[in-house]
């Protein structure tokens, strides 16, 4: 099937890396910047597909983190049954949140307010709430076995969160075969010709966050598990809902592969300021506002558009050359 | 009962201190063309708005299929088979042609490729079979108006409302696109068409009301109503008087 060799064949690639290499620097860059892929990609499906810019996935990264570290901790929950239920926990999240500002008809920076909003409310709840650890935050017991979602090397971190990547990155692709993606474009293009078709907006909006959600949570849920500590700032701060949208942003925004192509560029440059500049703090979100300037003012598409105006470019010459035998021979 | 598709009763609509349609009243026919024309600001396209969902009126009902529809909300509407164009067109920007009209023809298509299948028989109706890979941004005047009633055809409507498609169209296009409005007609479709174009009234429409000020002023055939001297009268205190008396030729 058309679409499906470059999701198989980057999923393979870089699945392969971990036989080469089992330096810690390298797999821990690779797994940071696969967790951003992913949380991206639950933004991109929102914003990307679906025009609906949110502030504040952190709401759904910081759900699916403490609901995983939570009902371990807690109420002794299985660690891989916590993830799911986190991921269950962010789609809540991310459907609640849409009914409520899509029903008030919230649009553009309004809704992109209104989701910063929730996400901070949530922070600041996690930070004060006895049973989130408050401002201790929760901290997941250390034990090694596969059976609770911990591994003794990072290897099958990675490949857990490059598999979760790749479930991304086939939903999408499904979706934007779908009847659901044509929707969610047509809404995200004009919402009023989209209802005149028998579109309703409101359920395709709401559908997008709700899936958006879970894909966040996912990434939150696997950032519990492999950092084994979540608090306030970690798991609702404002850093992972920055990332969130600057990966698909750089990359793509409406692609399948925006988010990932994103990922790696912008933790590529936040290891590169790191080197040149020590671990000056703040820095790193310095270069990342500039590269955003910079894709905004030159690639509004991103990497991605980018690419294809390049394969475009060269397309139509080589077109050009056909109807020349000359040429066609030379 | 069964031969009114569309009845509009006592309709109002208030926007602050302006009353934009005043106690409109009119029936469409099933299977018939009609037309509602007046001059600019008269209400037309508010009504319109109103019977697809887009507004709620003030007051009074709009019954469809024998059913009152009022303050029913558009894609609910859509999927009972009423299908508008809009007057300002609102192609889906960043999508193809293609695209664009497939989004209509996923209505009764839950699969893609039905549904591009189903865009591209519409296109070739409508005359966009060529540019079907067209970004719509890209697409002229006569483009765009024709990718409005592609969209609209695709949800295969039973009552189709058309707002001034002929606009901005030179008179070579409108004698292209009036016989596609026939073709649609005689696929069964109902259509209430709001038209600047008196030619095309006159040859399209099996019945016309003439909407000013909000108010329907006058009703009947397309030759009753260009030899009713109110109409002329409304349409001459709002300076359009020349494009009666041009019968629409240059129209647009
Ligand atoms: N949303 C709105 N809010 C306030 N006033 C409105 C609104 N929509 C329309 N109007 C006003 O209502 C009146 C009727 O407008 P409408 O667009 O229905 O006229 P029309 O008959 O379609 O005119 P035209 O031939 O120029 O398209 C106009 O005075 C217009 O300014
Ligand atoms: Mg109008």
């Amino acid at each position: 099937m058309k679409g499906w060799a470059p999701i198989g064949l980057t999923v393979a690639a870089l699945a392969a890396v971990p036989l080469f290499t089992s330096s810690n620097v390298v797999l821990n860059f690779l797994v940071m910047a696969l967790l951003i892929a992913l949380v991206g990609q639950g933004w991109n499906l929102l914003g990307g597909y679906g025009g609906q810019y949110s502030f504040g996935h952190s709401a759904f990264f910081g759900t699916g983190a403490y609901v995983t570290a939570i009902l371990q901790m807690r109420y002794g929950v299985n660690a891989w049954v916590g993830f799911c239920i986190g991921i269950a926990a962010g789609a809540l999240v991310g459907a609640a949140i849409g009914a409520l500002s899509f029903r008030s008809g919230l649009k553009g920076s309004y809704f992109a307010l209104v989701t910063l909003a929730f996400a901070e409310v949530l922070r600041i709840v996690a930070s004060v709430a006895p049973v989130t650890g408050a401002g201790v935050g929760t901290l997941i017991k250390l034990d090694l076995r596969p059976e609770v979602f911990q591994f003794q090397s990072r290897a099958p971190f990675y490949w857990i969160i490059l598999g979760l990547v790749a479930v991304s990155l086939i939903l999408v692709r499904l979706i934007e075969g779908s009847r659901f993606g044509a929707y969610l474009v047509a809404v995200r293009e004009n919402e009023d010709a989209a209802a005149a078709l028998g579109v309703d907006a409101m359920r395709v909006k709401l559908g997008a966050m709700t899936i958006s959600a879970a894909i966040t949570a996912a990434g939150g849920g696997f950032y519990a598990q492999y950092f084994l500590f979540v608090d306030a700032g970690i798991a609702y701060g404002p850093w992972i809902s920055v990332e969130a949208l600057l990966a698909p942003i750089i990359g793509g925004i409406g692609t399948v592969f925006g988010p990932l192509l994103g990922a790696l560029v912008v933790k590529t440059l936040g290891e590169l300021t790191k080197l040149v500049t020590g671990d000056a703090p703040g820095l790193d979100l310095v270069i990342y506002g500039g590269v955003l300037v910079l894709v905004i003012a030159f690639a509004p598409r991103g990497i991605a558009g980018l690419i294809a105006d390049l394969r475009g470019f060269f397309k139509p010459s080589l077109a050009a050359a056909k109807p020349n035998p000359d040429r066609g021979h030379g | 009962m069964a031969d009114t598709l569309l009845r509009i009763e006592n309709v109002s609509k208030r926007f602050g201190g302006l009353l934009a349609v005043d106690r409109a009243s009119f029936v469409a026919e099933t299977h018939r063309i009609t037309a509602l024309i007046g001059p600019n600001g008269a209400g037309k396209t508010t009504l319109f708005s109103i019977v697809a969902g887009f507004l709620p009126p003030t007051e009074g009902r709009i019954v469809y299929d024998g059913m009152d529809i009022t303050g029913m909300p558009p894609h609910r509407l859509a999927r009972r088979g009423i299908a508008r164009t809009f007057q300002i067109v609102q192609p889906f920007i960043g999508l193809t042609v293609h695209e664009n009209i497939a989004v209509g023809a996923h209505l009764n298509r839950p699969a893609r490729a039905e549904a591009l299948a189903a865009a591209a028989d519409v296109a070739r109706m409508v005359g966009l079979a060529d540019m079907l890979d067209r970004p719509a941004a890209n697409l002229t005047v006569s483009g765009r108006k024709r990718l409005e009633l592609a969209r609209a055809l695709a949800i295969e409507p039973r009552l189709l409302l058309l707002d001034e498609v002929l606009a901005g169209l030179n008179p070579s296009e409108i004698r292209d696109v009036v016989p596609v409005i026939h073709a649609i007609r005689d696929r069964g479709i109902t259509i209430v068409m709001i038209e600047h174009v008196m030619q095309a009234v006159m040859s399209l429409a099996e019945h016309v009301y003439v909407l000013v000020e909000g108010r329907i002023i006058a009703e009947g055939s397309a030759q009753d109503i260009v030899g009713n001297p109110r109409v002329v009268e409304a349409y001459l205190g709002h300076g359009a008087a020349g494009r009666l008396a041009a019968g629409g030729g240059a129209g647009g």
